[in-house]
C-alpha cells in the first residue's frame, strides 16, 4: 500500500473512474498545467521512461486535442478527443479515444478545478464508453505495475541527485 | 465481455460489488472481524432483507464468505479477492501518482517563475 497518498481513486459505478488530488497552487495555475500544450508534456507522461513528443491542444468547444506518448523502444501511443465544455479556470469536458485502441467507443473526461485557501482540488471523472473499457484501463496499470515502481524509484533518486548538484 | 481474459472476468464482479457505498461500508465493518446479518444491519438504516441482498452480491463476488454452521451464520471478509482488486488499482494509481508528482514539481517551478516576474515588475514600477 502507498504510504502517504494524496490521491484517491474510486470506481463509483461500473463505467467510471474518479480521481481526486489536492495541489498546493491556485487553480488558474492548475488549469494552465492541464490545458497548455507547452506545460502538459512536462508531467502527463505516465511512465517515467515515456515522453510526450506531440501535444496539440485547441482549447475551445469543438476544438480537438492530441497527445502522443513514446516509449524507449520507440512504441507510440496516442490519445485524442474533442472539447465539449471549456470553462476556465473551473471545468473542462472532453472526449477521449486511444490509438492503438484497446477497445471500441470513447470516454468522456470531466476535469473540475476547485480552489480553497490557495490550494486546488482537481477531480478527474472518467466516464467510460463501457464497463470493459473501464476495466481494461484499470488493468493496464497492473500489468506495468511492478516494473513501474522500480522505474519511479530510480526517477526519484535521479531527481534528488540533480537537485543536490544544482 | 472480454472472454479471452479470465482474470478480467473474475474481477468484473469484484468491481461492481465494490461500486456500492453500503457494500463498501459492510466490508469496512467486516475488516474489523466477523459479524452476523443482524449485527451488520444495525449501524445501517436498512432492513435485514436489504442487508442480505448486499451480502449475496459480496458473496458472489468472492469478497466475503458465510459460515454454514448455526443460526448466527457469521460473515467474514475474504482478503485475497480484495487484495487482487486493490493490486489492480495500485498499478493505475502508481501511474497517476507519478503524473501528479511531476505536476507538483511543475507547479513549484511555475510559482517561483511567477514570483520572479512579479518582483521584477515591482522593481520596474516603483510607487
Amino acid at each position: 500500500m502507498t504510504l502517504i497518498s494524496k490521491l484517491t481513486i474510486e470506481t463509483p459505478s461500473d463505467r467510471e473512474i474518479v480521481m481526486t488530488r489536492v495541489f498546493d497552487a491556485p487553480r488558474q495555475m492548475l488549469f494552465d498545467a492541464f490545458t497548455k500544450p507547452e506545460l502538459v508534456p512536462q508531467w502527463l507522461t505516465g511512465r517515467p521512461d515515456h515522453t510526450m513528443p506531440v501535444c496539440e491542444i485547441d482549447l475551445r468547444v469543438g476544438g480537438a486535442y492530441r497527445y502522443v506518448w513514446r516509449g524507449p523502444d520507440g512504441f507510440e501511443m496516442s490519445s485524442q478527443g474533442v472539447f465539449r465544455e471549456v470553462t476556465p479556470p473551473e471545468r473542462v469536458v472532453a472526449t477521449e479515444r486511444f490509438e492503438p485502441s484497446w477497445y471500441d467507443g470513447e470516454n468522456v473526461n470531466t476535469t473540475i478545478f476547485e480552489e480553497a485557501a490557495g490550494r486546488t482540488t482537481v477531480t478527474l471523472r472518467i466516464q467510460c464508453g463501457s464497463k470493459e473499457i473501464r476495466d481494461t484501463m484499470l488493468k493496464s496499470g497492473m500489468e506495468r505495475g511492478v516494473a513501474y515502481s522500480y522505474d519511479r524509484l530510480e526517477q526519484m533518486l535521479t531527481a534528488k541527485a540533480q537537485s543536490k548538484a544544482s | 465481455m472480454n472472454v479471452k481474459d479470465p482474470n478480467l472476468n473474475s474481477l468484473d464482479s469484484t468491481f461492481s460489488a465494490l461500486a456500492d457505498p453500503t457494500r463498501r461500508a459492510i466490508l469496512a465493518r467486516l475488516a474489523k472481524g466477523e459479524a452476523s446479518v443482524l449485527e451488520l444491519a444495525e449501524p445501517f438504516a436498512l432492513s435485514q432483507p436489504a442487508i442480505s441482498k448486499h451480502l449475496r452480491v459480496l458473496e458472489r463476488a468472492g469478497l466475503i464468505s458465510r459460515s454454514r454452521e448455526g443460526q448466527r451464520r457469521p460473515c467474514r471478509i475474504e482478503g485475497h479477492r480484495l487484495s487482487e482488486a486493490s493490486r489492480w488499482l495500485d498499478g493505475y494509481r502508481r501511474i497517476w501518482e507519478a503524473n501528479f508528482n511531476r505536476l507538483d514539481r511543475l507547479l513549484e517551478r511555475m510559482k517561483s517563475e511567477q514570483k520572479v516576474t512579479s518582483e521584477r515588475s515591482r522593481r520596474s514600477n516603483p510607487r
